[in-house]
């Protein structure tokens, strides 16, 4: 087991003495993935791992990638839960492309993880679960550990069964319980090994198992067991450290983009000062938005778990109706339910927020993992001439400051907006600068309460959109509908001249909203050789990638959209000065098709349809090929 | 609301009418625009939400706030809204296919939930809009457009579907007798939950006469049990027959017939905790039996709307108005200097 491969770039011995024996090695950043059955806990370790480091002030970024069986059967291929997680000492924008460091629990976590660790990159695992059942699920004929084919990996094998069964023998906890926490004794062990504090688990362990003494002893000692055991243990001979980031300066916190989303939307609320009323059928991966605004009634929220994604839609059509703000929702397939709905809130002309955290589709897909495949579903999945603006949140943080903007756009503008974010920025997490109140201005919001002028469809100039009446306003009692309307009567109109004029107005509504987006900021010059567009999550991978090879010294640069529909007024200017425009996407190009159409631009497409997010050498390739 | 002196013609809109002439749907309007100045509520706190189909028109009649909204999902329209803003009075103005085959799956949740909404629900047992296809209260073996050898479907009743969906106020009532239809909107206007009412509504196009062999004036007393709180189940033009409990099943019998006496016949108890007479009423149908009419069930349990403003109330006792600042800061946070 040679410990000499060089674990990342940027590496350098200090040869100072860590505590207790061995080096500590200074990296630049590091790729960990955490690997083992559904029920292992992979998740919580990868999160606490998570949490640690960016309390000691790395920058983060994670990718939790599950299966969407709860509980597939124990050992199986199916049944593998990963966690990654890139930390640094720099600023890093996505989890890491292949692992530095592989934690797997059991074979068949090793199957299905190993082909993305780097080589000569560390392999931690479990040999506890190395028996011929276990190998059998995984579809192993010989016992890997044994066979020499893990000979490229710097391999450490573990009894971790055995080893924390042993720490927690004496507690009065049953033998499923002690084996439960063998997650901790692995998070112990990357803890020694990356010289971590265990103080923020522990703290966690006492908040989360406070009731239960027994349960949070047995945590706390697992975890302190694979640290103990990193140190005495004669396998390690190193220890590493991840120096600081130089981040912003501020107060940060750890957040995901369902969190974020869910923060966005209260906070708006806020804004606007409106009851926040968000209906949702539970969907995977959009439940989380549920969950936390469900817990925060004492902001004036109003939460209602409908009985189908129609009915979300619809509650939050009649909450807007009402005059506070309809908030629904869902992933793609739920966003296919609610067309005819938000059909009917784009000739209602009322503000409604539709968040889709989209998921590998058609049909049912696969739930857990991600893909940007519903742009053209929100673009243009209803019936007839039915524009609505679509803005799309470029990192987890973002989802938090498009989450507002969404609401307060679908307000000014009375439309719905459609937030489209995916299981990867909806699962993944990064350090978020929190930020101040003051920065943020209350929503303009007019409810018209005079009767004399008023006209339900008489259209504001600046923003051609329509007076929201509250029920409940003397004398301007009006109806309104889903058939066609008179202009600016509201009453109903088949008059042929009318309708068009209707349809024109409508999409001419959506198209102002070019007057709220800010300027495209570019990263590098604003001319060159290849602009690489993305939207959503690839913003990590595509700026890190044009950023290398900008140093490179190549004249490559990028830009990222957050406002899809409409585009930003700059946008159509950008393409002439770029002999090549490339646009990763994780789907099969469609925002290429839009980019195409509108501005007859023969952009490239790069794309990625393995419910995966695209990797930065992938992008770098790509773009590579084109210069 | 002691100064809401309203009339009849404040509540009737500038639009035509476009239902067809002869449709029963202007009964209902007329009823519905009398009734509402006398319910002490002001007018813009009125707010008419409909589906789609022809009774869904009813919006644009209401010189009230209306909502015209799609097929099948008023009632999830019309929750939000009561959701939203409680203190509105909310109508739900829909038809047998709205409610009942698109909307069936809303119905059985509003039902539940108790959101407080005056449920109004034309049945003609027919889609009228799409011009005579049968609807799921269409009786087995009904001719229409789209069944030119019959319906091969079972009928849904829907008083025992809203008794089976636990739902508060539930009755029936028919287009053409306004003075009774009248009294169970109010009541049902009056009771705080939802409140449910079918109305027997004749389509005079495309399945004329469904119910005239019980709402015709001269069978009208013998085809129609008048459903009455506290009374007995009489009925007919004399009153002498009734509605007795036998083996835990109806029974049509006659006063003064094989010792019948006034003291045989079933009181109807609307407040009654056990559903299963209310149950037994809704199964009860022309020609075996004659037709309740009337309040089948009125209880009261908390709204739903209520409920979840409640909630909203409580925890900002225990916990106080919610700190943004605290929120977005979360349970761990760090400071890079």
């Amino acid at each position: 087991m040679s410990d000499t491969a060089p674990q990342s770039s940027n590496v350098k011995v200090d040869g100072q003495t860590g505590v207790g024996k061995g080096p500590i090695q200074e990296l630049d950043s590091v790729t960990i993935r955490f690997a083992g059955d559904s029920g292992d806990g992979m998740q919580l370790t990868g999160t606490q791992f998570t949490n640690t480091s960016a309390i000691i002030g790395n920058d983060i970024a994670t990718f939790p990638d599950f299966p969407a069986e709860i509980r597939a059967p124990a050992g199986s291929l199916p049944g593998v839960s990963g966690f990654q997680i890139n930390f640094s000492s720099h600023e890093v924008r996505t989890p890491g492309d292949a692992p530095n460091v592989l934690v797997a629990m059991n074979p068949a976590a090793l199957k299905v993880h190993l082909r993305d660790l780097e080589k000569f990159g560390i392999l931690i695992v479990n040999t506890d679960a190395f028996n011929e059942i276990n190998l059998k699920k995984a579809n192993y004929t010989s016992n890997p550990l044994q066979d020499g084919s893990l000979a490229s990996y710097r391999l450490f094998e573990i009894p971790i069964t055995k080893l924390n069964a042993e720490a927690l023998k004496d507690l009065p906890i049953t033998k499923k319980e002690i084996d439960r926490c063998k997650n901790f004794f692995a998070l112990g062990v990357m803890y020694w090994m990356y010289n971590r504090t265990s103080e923020p688990t522990i703290r966690w362990i006492d908040s989360k198992f406070g009731k239960n003494p027994n349960i949070a002893e047995a945590n706390k000692r697992s975890l302190k067991a694979g640290f103990n055991y990193g140190e005495t243990a004669e396998i390690f001979t190193h220890k590493y450290n991840v120096a600081q980031a130089k981040l912003a300066p501020g107060m940060y916190r750890q957040i995901t983009g369902n969190q974020a989303v869910a923060l966005g939307l209260v906070t708006g609320a806020q804004l606007a000062r409106k009851t926040l009323v968000y209906c949702s059928y539970p969907i995977t991966p959009a439940t989380d938005i549920l969950h936390d605004l469900s817990a925060m009634k004492n902001f004036d929220v109003k939460t209602f778990q409908a009985e189908d994604e129609i009915a979300a839609v619809g509650a939050a059509i009649g909450a807007s109706f009402g005059g506070q703000v309809g908030v629904t929702g869902t992933s793609g397939p739920g966003l296919a339910l609610k067309a005819e709905a938000i059909g009917l809130a784009i000739m209602a002309e009322l503000p409604l927020v539709i968040v889709n955290v989209q998921r590998a589709g058609p049909s049912t897909g696969m739930p857990t993992k991600t893909e940007q495949a519903d742009l053209l579903q929100a673009m243009f999945g209803r019936n007839g001439e039915s524009p609505l603006a679509v803005l799309a949140p470029a990192t987890p943080g973002e989802c938090f400051f498009y989450a507002m903007e969404a609401m307060r756009i679908a307000i000014k503008y009375m439309c719905p907006v459609i937030l489209l974010t995916d299981g990867y920025l909806a699962n993944g997490a990064e350090p978020w600068l929190i930020p101040s109140l003051e920065s943020f201005k209350k929503f303009e919001v007019k409810h018209l309460v005079d009767a004399k002028s008023f006209q339900p469809y008489q259209r504001d100039e600046k923003t051609l959109s329509r007076p929201w009446v509250m029920p409940g306003t003397k004398g301007l009692e009006h109806r309104i509908g889903g058939l066609e309307k008179q202009d600016i009567t509201g009453n109903i109109s088949y008059d042929p001249a009318n309708h068009e004029k209707m349809v024109k107005f409508r999409a001419a509504k959506i198209e102002r909203i070019t007057q709220e987006i800010p300027p495209i900021e570019l990263c590098g010059a604003n001319s060159g050789k290849v602009l690489v567009l993305g939207w959503g999550n690839t913003y990590g991978a595509i700026t890190t990638a044009v950023e290398a090879l900008q140093k490179e010294g190549h004249k490559v640069s990028s830009a990222h959209l957050r406002f899809l529909n409409p585009f930003p007024k700059d946008l159509g200017q950008l393409f002439s000065r770029f002999d090549k425009v490339l646009i990763p996407e994780v789907n099969m190009g469609q925002l290429r098709m839009l980019i195409r159409s509108r501005y007859l631009v023969d952009a490239i497409g790069y794309n990625k349809v393995q419910g995966l997010p695209i990797k930065i050498e992938e992008i770098k390739k790509a773009i590579e090929e084109l210069l | 609301m002691s100064d809401v002196a309203l009339t009849k013609e404040e509540f009737v809109s500038d639009q035509e009418v476009r239902w067809c002439p002869g449709c029963g749907d202007y009964a209902i309007l007329s009823t519905v625009q009398r009734l509402a100045p006398k319910l002490g509520i002001p007018r813009e706190n009125f707010v008419f939400v409909s589906g789609i189909g022809c009774s869904s028109r009813f919006p644009y009649y209401m010189n009230t706030y209306g909502f015209h909204t799609i097929h099948g999902r008023a009632l999830t329209i019309a929750t939000g809204l009561a959701c939203a803003r409680p203190e509105l009075s909310v109508w739900v103005v829909t038809g047998d296919g709205d409610c009942l085959s698109i909307g069936g799956n809303h119905f059985i949740h509003c039902m539940r939930r108790n959101v407080n909404l005056n449920v109004l629900m034309f049945n003609n047992r027919i889609y009228g809009l799409t011009k005579g296809q049968y609807s799921p209260t269409s009786e087995l073996g009904k001719k229409t457009k789209s069944t030119p050898y019959g319906s091969i479907e079972q009928p849904i009743n829907a008083i025992s579907m809203a008794l089976a969906c636990e739902a508060t106020f539930i009755a029936r009532s028919f287009d053409v007798h306004t003075v009774h239809l009248s009294e169970v909107l109010q009541k049902g206007a009056e009771h705080k939950g939802i409140s449910f009412v079918e109305i027997y509504q004749n389509c005079n196009i495309f399945n004329d006469g469904a119910f005239k062999p019980i709402t015709e004036r001269d069978v009208r007393d013998e085809r129609i049990l008048e459903l009455k709180h506290g009374e007995p189940m009489l009925f007919g033009p004399e009153k002498k027959k009734g509605i007795q409990l036998v083996d835990n099943a109806p029974k049509v019998v006659t006063l003064g017939e094989n010792g019948i006496t006034e003291k045989d016949i079933l009181v109807h108890d609307e407040t009654g905790s056990n559903p299963a007479i209310a149950y037994m009423l809704s199964r009860m149908d022309y020609p075996e039996f004659p037709v309740p009419m009337g309040i089948f069930r009125s209880v009261s349990r908390p709204t739903y709307e209520q409920m979840l403003s409640d909630q909203v109330e409580s925890v900002k006792t225990q916990k106080g108005q919610g700190d943004l600042m605290k929120l977005l800061k979360g349970s761990e946070t760090w400071e890079v200097k």
